[in-house]
């Protein structure tokens, strides 16, 4: 039955019926709501699951890491500066093919300090080996916490998996949600059957050191265990639409969802929630008559390079709007398109529009701006871009820089 | 030729790791798997003993072994540790039961002292049934002789050389296991691989403590003091006899069953029995350094109440 909840809630709901043994928690803001959801969860006896206190997002990444590798069923959840402080455990968890499932309520990274949100601390963890998927809503929140587990515990991946969902806006908005329970959930979502584990009647080694003459092909295993994902993503969505009338890509094998895209000139890339926004700006212009259309890659590693070629390629234009930039260069996921398209032949041209860092508002205006200015370009080549213009800051507060660098 | 005195069937810490002769962490590692038995998980950060024992695809570990980093041993075992109470309590087939394993963290000075504290800490405070184990040479030896906080006053390390203005190390030897005990651990000792009897008496009897226990055992390092593979058990002993490395437990906070010294031998006899101390006798000033280490011994003495 629907309810209304927070993306906190949901999160918390949906790692209950996930049922983990192990939940190490430290507060982040604005992650803290889902580990205190979860306590009082332990604390009302509805959860049964071990609750360990830790003394940071350090330490919690690495109890999970300790209960994983010993066959557990982990949780945790963090974002930002937690995140960065989970990095050398969570790297190390890939290369041990270790499956841990993480929440991650989008926040931008210091400095300036800002707990608002954007993609920046995900972005950073991109080449870690750990699966990412973003949500558009709450309840596609709730709902990538039990595929994280599916594919992230199949034996042929093992590899942590982030469940990303943008830190307040959806973290902290109530939306109608379709719960799932531990009943329903096991029908999708089996028991952990470890292949190894730390077992003292069959002692094992975990975690020696390779020399060079072992160590790229360990590597090798955990980027083809990536893209073997895919596969497992494609397996579980069409699952769970079958079992809780719910899709999420199906035509792209969960990797990503369109919005009015199949015949549009104009294409708009982005991630997690800003989508919503885009969709209403997008109805404005189909109203128009204008070909506008939205793709949103609901997995960003393994990144759905395929997918992304199928769906963008009778593009005449495309803005690839994200809340990341690599500093130096451009955004992240742009730069990936970028690479996937052209070495796929393609001549679209393609905008990179970086928005909402640190929980700055995205506007229908800002969006029409982006729409204006991809429009333009419609009949171009990627060369017409002036060098250096590829990438635009929308909106950027010119009288806050100094005369010289406006 | 008697080819049995080259069987090592039921070793659980195996000959053919790479550790150097006279290794006190290799001889730490051999007593500690004696002690603890194979239901064991031991959990050990990066160091000397993990690169020595574990290069893919082979191990020298005869018990479940895991090493992640180097700064989360501690919370790694605690990970495990609930894990299993997890498996316990839910009655999951397949996993000893909790009250068989123990689970064991084997880790160096830096690991402990300097890089993992905040795991250790963590770790203790919480509760975990781990026993910590830290096998004290008293600098990063794996990564070449640089100082960690357990290094002591005149060591010469290769980031606390000895040289015009120095005499090598200048602050004192972190006290870990008084912040050990601190945190109410119920059960805290210092050992040496110069008593292994002692060692391995302490261990099963911390194994036997309910909650978080620490134990750091003294384990020279002939390549870092600069002394010769067949003075190792000499040196620890010395260090002991000399009152530099106290031999103690702390049960509940307070100190108990202080190994006494009758006799105590000046600390000379101990520094220049190794190279990282030999400054000490060459350079003008030196004497003034090693009568400041006699003080340090000295205090020990009357604070641990070594003597005889």
């Amino acid at each position: 039955m629907a309810k209304m909840m927070t993306g906190y809630d949901a999160v918390a709901e949906a790692v209950k019926a996930c049922d983990p043994d192990v939940i190490p928690a430290y507060p982040i803001t604005p992650q803290t709501d889902i580990v205190e959801r979860i306590s009082e969860m332990v604390a009302d006896g509805e959860l049964t699951s071990e609750y360990v206190r830790v003394d940071s997002e350090f330490n919690a990444a690495s109890t999970a890491l300790g209960a994983s590798a010993a066959g557990a069923r982990t949780f945790t959840a963090t974002c930002s500066q937690g995140l960065k402080l989970m990095s050398e455990p969570l790297f190390s968890a890939s290369g041990m093919r270790l499956p841990l499932v993480l929440a991650i309520a989008n926040r931008s990274l210091s400095a300036p300090l800002s707990i608002w949100g954007d993609h920046t601390d995900t972005f950073a963890e991109r080449d870690g080996g750990m699966i990412q998927f973003y949500a558009e809503d709450v309840q596609e929140a709730m709902d990538n916490i039990a595929m994280a587990y599916r594919v992230a515990e199949d034996e042929e991946i093992s590899l942590p998996a982030l469940s990303c969902l943008d830190g307040f806006i959806l973290t902290h908005v109530q939306e109608k949600v379709e719960p799932f329970s531990r009943k329903e959930i096991r029908e999708f979502l089996p028991e952990r059957s470890p292949v190894h584990t730390l077992d003292p009647s069959d002692p094992k080694t975990m975690g020696a050191y390779a020399r060079p003459e072992h160590w790229t092909e360990t590597r090798y295993e955990v980027h083809q265990a990536q893209l073997k994902a895919k596969d497992k993503i494609a397996e579980a969505v069409e699952e769970f639409a079958n079992i809780f009338d719910r899709e999420y890509g199906l035509g792209y094998n969960g990797l990503l969802e369109t919005y009015r895209a199949e015949d549009a000139d104009v294409l708009l890339v982005a991630l997690g929630s800003v989508c919503g926004t885009m969709k209403y700006i997008v109805d404005e212009y189909r109203q128009r008559g204008e070909k506008i259309g939205i793709v949103r890659p609901r997995v960003y590693r393994p990144f759905p390079t395929e997918e992304l070629c199928e769906v963008l390629e009778d593009a005449e234009a495309i803005a690839v709007v994200e809340k990341d930039i690599s500093l130096g260069y451009q955004g992240g996921l742009a730069i990936d398109i970028k690479s996937a398209l052209y070495s796929n032949g393609s001549r679209i041209p393609i905008l990179n529009f970086i928005v909402g860092l640190a929980g700055r508002d995205v506007k229908k205006d800002n969006i029409k701006n982006i729409v204006e200015q991809t429009k333009e370009l419609r009949g171009k080549l990627p060369e017409d871009i002036e060098f250096g213009k590829e990438e635009r800051w929308e909106p950027l507060r010119t009288e806050l820089l100094e005369d010289d660098k406006k | 030729m008697n080819k049995d005195k080259f069987k090592h069937g039921e070793e659980l810490f195996c000959p053919g790791h790479r550790a150097c002769p006279g290794c006190g962490a290799a001889l730490t590692s051999k007593l500690v798997t004696e002690a603890t038995g194979p239901k064991t998980i031991l959990s050990m950060p990066t160091g000397c003993m993990e690169v020595t024992t574990t290069p893919y695809p082979e191990s020298a570990w005869g018990i479940s072994w895991i090493h992640n980093i180097f700064e989360n041993s501690a919370a790694v075992a605690g990970g495990i540790e609930t894990a299993y109470k997890s498996f316990s309590k839910r009655g999951k087939e397949g996993y000893m039961d909790y009250e068989d394993v123990n689970f064991v963290v084997l880790a160096g000075d830096g690991a402990t002292f300097d890089i993992g504290i905040r795991s250790l800490s963590g770790m203790m405070e919480r509760g975990h049934d781990v026993l910590y184990i830290c096998y004290d040479n008293e600098a990063y030896m794996n990564t070449g002789i640089q100082r960690s906080s357990s290094t002591p006053i005149g060591a010469a390390t290769t980031t606390s050389p000895a040289g015009k203005e120095s005499f090598g190390e200048n602050i004192h030897k972190k006290d870990m296991p008084s912040i050990a005990a601190a945190h109410g651990l119920r059960y805290v000792a210092t050992a040496s691989v110069a008593y292994p009897e002692d060692f391995k008496k302490k261990i099963n009897k911390a194994l036997e403590t309910e909650g978080p226990k620490y134990i750091q055992v003294f384990a020279p390092c002939p390549r870092g003091w600069k002394h010769e593979s067949k003075n190792t058990i000499d040196i620890a002993r010395l260090a002991v006899e000399t009152g530099l490395y106290p031999i103690f437990e702390l049960e509940d906070g307070q100190l108990t069953n202080v190994r006494k010294i009758k006799d105590r031998k000046p600390v000379e006899e101990y520094l220049k029995a190794q190279g990282r101390f030999k400054h000490l006798f060459k350079k003008d000033g030196g004497g003034e350094v090693v009568e400041n280490i006699q003080k340090i011994a000295d205090m020990n003495a009357e604070r641990i109440g070594i003597d005889k």
